[in-house]
C-alpha cells in the first residue's frame, strides 16, 4: 500500500517535471525560430523597403526576390558556390591528408609539427590579412578575380584544422592497416582501399564544414574584393546593404537575399545531419 | 575527479593527504582547491621558464652534435662524399642513385640562381628597408618634375623574410644530403644495395608515404601561415602605416622596440594606449569567461532536458535548434543586430504592447560603461552557442555509464546530487580541453562582436587611441579598427597582435599545466 503510494507520488512528480521541461523546451524553440520567422516574413513585404516596428507584412510580394534577381547579387551567389565548391573539394583532400598522417605515420618530426601548429593557431589569424591582400594584389588575384584568389587562401592553410579527423582515424584500428600491409599493399593503397571506404562520415564532414565556411566569410572576402561588385561574395554584398546609407532601400532585400543564401546550405546541412553531429561530438570529446 | 593531482602541485600552502583532504568539510575542500589552483600557478610559470630553458639547450645541443657529425663524417669519408659538400648530391650521382641525386643538385642550382639574380638584393636591403623612397625629379621629355619611386619597403622585407626560408631550406637540404652519403656508404660497406631511382619512386607512396600526403598541406601552411605571421611579427618593429606604406608617399624602416614601448608605457605623450589596451583586455577576458561558460552550462542543461526519459520528439526539438547553425552568422548575426536596432522590430513590438514609452537604445547606451550592449551581446551569443553546445553534451551524456545512475539512485541520490556527482564532473573532465579552445577561440570571435555591435557603443575615454573604440571591442575588433582606421597603423596592429598571442599562449599553458584533467586524460577511463 505504502509502495504504491509512493510510487504514484514519483510518477505525479515526473509528470510536472516532464511537463515542465515541455514548456522551456517550447518556449526555447520558439526563441530560437523567431529571427527565421521574421527573416522569411519580412522578405515578403512590400509596403516599403525600411525597417519596420512590425512582422506581419501589410501587402505581401515577390518584389524583393525579383528586385534581387534584377541585382548584382545573381553574379556574387554565383561566385561564392563556386568558391564553396572548389574549397569543399580541396580542403577535404588538404585536411585529410594531414590528420591521415599524423593518426598513423610516426615520423621523426611528428610531435613538433603538431606543437608548431598549435601554437601558430593561437596567432590572430586576422593578422595576416593585410599581408595576404598584399600578395593576392601581386599575383593579380583581387577584385574581378577574388574568387580564385580566395579559394588559393581558404585552401592554403586549411590542413591546420585537423584535429577533428585525426581523432576519428585515431578510432580505426591500426590492425586493419597493418592485416593489409602483410598482404602486400602498399601504404597508399591501405589509404585507398582500406581507410577511406571506413572514414566515409568524416569525410563527409569535412565536405560540409569546408563547403558552409565560404558563405559566411565576409572580412577577408571583403578586403579581397576591394569594391569591386563582380568580385564580391554574397556575405560581402549583403553587408554593405545593411550600411547606413543602404538599409533604407535595402532591408528587405537582404531579407529576401538570407533567405535565398540560407535554403541551400539548410538542405544540405539537414541532410547530412548526422555526420555533423557525430563529427562535432567527436571532435569536442577528443580535444 | 581525483583531488591527488591538486594536492601534489599547491606552491607555499600545506598540503593534505587524501584522508585529510575527505575529512575536510564541502567549503573548506572548495577554499583548499581553489587555493591549490591559483597556488599552482607560480610553479606552472617556473615550468614554463624551465621547459623554454630546456628547449633552447637542446637546440644548443643539437647543434653541436650536427656539427660534429659533418667534420666526423668529412674526415672518414671518400672523395665522393668529400665532393658532396660543395655539389650537393654529387655523391649520390657518383653511386648510381641519379634520380637523387639530380633533385639536389636542381634545388642547389636553383638556390645559387635565385640568390645571384634576387635574392642577394633584397637580403642586402633587408638591414635598411629600402634606401631611395619616392621623390621629384626633372623630366626632360615632359618639361616638369615627375614623382619617382624608388625602393619598396613593403616587398624587401617580404622577399627578404622568403630568401631567409630559402636559405634555411638549402641547410637543411644540405644536410640531408651529407647525411645521404653517410648512409650510403654505411650500406654499401655491408655489401648490400643502394635503392635505385624507381625504388625512391615507390617509397614515396610506400614507407614514406607521410612525405607525400605532407608535401602539399605544409607548403600551403608555410607561405599562407608561417610567412605572414613572421612578416607581421617583423611589422611590429617598424613604423609601417598608412603614411609609411613603403613605396607611394614614404619608405618604412626599422624603429626597434618603440611599438611595444608606445603600446605598453604607463604615460605615453597624447594617446595613453597602456590604459586602452588594459580596458579592452579586460573587457575581452570578461567576455571570453561569460561566452564559454553560459553556453557550456545551458547548452549541458538543454541537452539533458532532451535526453531525459520520457520526453517525447527529441529528433524535433534537436533538429529545431541544429537548423541555427545551419543558417550562415552573417545572416542570423546581422538580422539580429537589426531586430534589436532603436527602430527595430524588438522595440516596435515593445512599444505596440505599451510596455515602453520610447525605443530602448540597444547598441548606443553608453550608461555604465556601456553595460546594457554588453549583456546583449553575452545573452546572443548563448542563442548562437547553445546548439553547438547541445549536439557535443548530447553526446557525451549518452556515453556515461547508465549503471553509475542506476546504483547511485540505489543508494538514494537525488536528480540535483547525481548532477553534480556523476553528470557534472564526467563533462568536465572529458570536455576539459574543449573549454580551453573554446575560452581561447571566444577571446578572437571576430564576427559576434563585429556583426552584432562593430564594437559600439563608443567608449568616449578609450575614442582616442587608434580607430574609435567602444565598450564592446575585443582586442581583435580592436586590431582591425587599427589596420582599417584612418591612419592604417599596421605597426600598432601587429604589436596588439603579438601582445594577443602572448595572452592566448600564457592562458593555454598554465591551464594545460595546472588542471589534471587535460594531462591524465586516461585516468578517467
Amino acid at each position: 500500500m505504502n509502495n504504491q503510494k509512493r510510487h504514484m507520488g514519483l510518477k505525479a512528480s515526473a509528470r510536472i517535471s516532464n511537463t515542465i521541461i515541455y514548456v522551456l523546451l517550447v518556449v526555447i524553440s520558439v526563441v530560437w525560430l523567431i529571427p527565421f520567422i521574421c527573416i522569411v516574413l519580412q522578405s515578403f513585404r512590400v509596403e516599403n523597403t525600411w525597417q519596420v516596428g512590425y512582422v506581419i507584412p501589410q501587402k505581401w510580394g515577390w518584389d524583393n526576390y525579383i528586385a534581387l534577381w534584377n541585382s548584382d547579387f545573381k553574379r556574387r551567389y554565383l561566385n561564392t558556390f563556386i568558391i564553396a565548391l572548389v574549397t569543399a573539394a580541396l580542403q577535404t583532400v588538404f585536411v585529410l591528408c594531414m590528420s591521415y598522417t599524423l593518426s598513423r605515420f610516426r615520423f621523426k618530426l611528428r610531435a613538433g609539427l603538431m606543437r608548431f601548429m598549435l601554437i601558430l593557431g593561437m596567432f590572430p589569424g586576422m593578422l595576416t590579412m593585410i599581408i595576404l591582400y598584399r600578395v593576392l594584389k601581386d599575383l593579380g588575384l583581387t577584385q574581378a578575380n577574388a574568387v580564385p584568389g580566395l579559394i588559393l587562401v581558404y585552401v592554403a592553410s586549411s590542413a591546420m584544422g585537423y584535429y577533428v579527423s585525426k581523432g576519428f582515424f585515431d578510432t580505426i584500428p591500426k590492425s586493419l592497416d597493418e592485416a593489409a600491409r602483410v598482404d602486400g599493399a602498399t601504404r597508399a593503397q591501405v589509404l585507398w582501399k582500406i581507410i577511406l571506404p571506413l572514414a566515409k562520415p568524416i569525410v563527409i564532414y569535412t565536405i560540409l564544414t569546408a563547403f558552409m565556411g565560404p558563405w559566411g566569410d565576409f572580412v577577408f572576402a571583403r578586403y579581397v574584393s576591394f569594391g569591386t561588385s563582380s568580385g564580391m561574395n554574397v556575405a560581402v554584398g549583403m553587408y554593405n546593404w545593411l550600411n547606413l546609407d543602404q538599409i533604407g532601400q535595402r532591408y528587405t532585400m537582404f531579407c529576401a537575399g538570407g533567405v535565398v543564401v540560407a535554403i541551400p546550405v539548410t538542405i544540405l546541412f539537414m541532410c547530412l545531419q548526422r555526420y555533423y553531429v557525430e563529427g562535432v561530438t567527436g571532435g569536442a570529446v577528443k580535444g | 575527479m581525483a583531488p591527488t593531482a591538486f594536492l601534489q602541485r599547491g606552491f607555499h600552502m600545506k598540503k593534505y593527504s587524501d584522508l585529510e583532504y575527505l575529512r575536510l568539510s564541502k567549503g573548506q575542500k572548495f577554499a583548499y582547491r581553489l587555493a591549490s589552483f591559483f597556488g599552482g600557478i607560480p610553479q606552472a610559470l617556473l615550468g614554463l621558464l624551465l621547459g623554454i630553458g630546456r628547449f633552447f639547450k637542446k637546440i644548443g645541443q643539437g647543434i653541436g652534435g650536427e656539427v660534429a657529425d659533418l667534420v666526423l663524417t668529412f674526415k672518414n669519408g671518400d672523395w665522393k662524399t668529400r665532393i658532396s659538400y660543395l655539389v650537393m648530391g654529387f655523391g649520390s650521382m657518383a653511386r648510381g642513385q641519379i634520380l637523387r641525386g639530380l633533385l639536389f643538385l636542381l634545388f642547389e642550382a636553383v638556390f645559387i640562381f635565385y640568390m645571384i639574380f634576387a635574392g642577394g638584393h633584397w637580403l642586402s636591403m633587408l638591414p635598411s628597408l629600402g634606401k631611395i623612397g619616392p621623390h621629384e625629379e626633372y623630366n626632360p621629355v615632359l618639361d616638369a618634375y615627375t614623382t619617382v619611386y624608388g625602393d619598396n619597403s613593403f616587398k624587401i622585407l617580404l622577399y627578404g623574410v622568403l630568401t631567409i626560408f630559402f636559405i634555411i631550406a638549402l641547410i637543411f637540404t644540405w644536410r640531408v644530403n651529407i647525411k645521404q652519403n653517410k648512409i650510403s656508404e654505411q650500406i654499401l660497406r655491408s655489401g648490400k644495395k643502394l635503392k635505385s631511382g624507381k625504388d625512391d619512386l615507390r617509397s614515396l607512396v610506400d614507407d614514406q608515404f607521410h612525405k607525400t600526403l605532407l608535401a602539399l598541406p605544409l607548403t600551403g601552411i608555410l607561405i599562407f601561415t608561417v610567412l605572414p605571421i613572421v612578416f607581421m611579427i617583423l611589422v611590429a618593429f617598424t613604423n609601417y602605416d598608412g603614411t609609411h606604406d613603403g613605396y607611394n608617399n614614404s619608405l618604412f624602416s626599422w624603429v626597434g622596440l618603440d611599438n611595444f614601448r608606445t603600446m605598453l608605457s604607463w604615460s605615453g605623450s597624447g594617446v595613453n594606449y597602456s590604459a586602452t589596451f588594459g580596458e579592452i583586455l579586460t573587457w575581452t577576458l570578461i567576455w571570453a569567461f561569460f561566452a564559454t561558460f553560459t553556453n557550456y552550462f545551458l547548452g549541458m542543461f538543454v541537452a539533458m532536458m532532451i535526453n531525459k526519459k520520457g520526453i517525447r520528439l527529441k529528433k524535433a526539438w534537436r533538429t529545431i535548434l541544429v537548423l541555427t547553425i545551419a543558417i550562415p552568422q552573417f545572416i542570423s548575426l546581422l538580422y539580429v543586430s537589426k531586430m534589436f536596432a532603436k527602430n527595430g522590430i524588438v522595440n516596435g513590438i515593445l512599444m505596440d504592447l505599451g510596455w515602453i514609452k520610447t525605443a530602448i537604445d540597444f547598441w548606443g547606451s553608453t550608461a555604465h560603461s556601456g553595460l546594457l550592449a554588453r549583456v546583449m551581446v553575452i545573452v546572443i551569443n548563448i542563442w548562437i552557442g547553445i546548439p553547438y553546445l547541445m549536439l557535443i553534451a548530447t553526446g557525451i551524456l549518452m556515453n556515461i555509464p547508465q549503471d553509475l545512475y542506476e546504483s547511485s539512485r540505489i543508494d538514494g541520490a537525488n536528480a540535483w546530487q547525481q548532477f553534480s556527482k556523476i553528470t557534472l564532473p564526467y563533462m568536465l573532465f572529458i570536455t576539459g580541453p574543449y573549454l580551453l579552445t573554446s575560452f581561447t577561440g571566444n577571446m578572437n570571435n571576430f564576427n559576434v562582436i563585429y556583426l552584432l555591435t562593430g564594437g559600439a557603443p563608443t567608449n568616449a575615454a578609450a575614442s582616442g587611441a587608434a580607430g574609435s573604440v567602444g565598450f564592446t571591442d575585443l582586442l581583435i575588433t580592436w586590431l582591425f579598427k587599427i589596420t582599417t582606421g584612418p591612419d592604417s597603423q599596421y605597426y600598432l596592429a601587429s604589436v596588439v597582435g603579438i601582445l594577443v598571442f602572448v595572452v592566448v599562449a600564457v592562458i593555454s599553458l598554465i591551464v594545460y599545466n595546472v588542471l589534471p584533467s587535460i594531462k591524465n586524460e586516461e585516468d578517467f577511463q
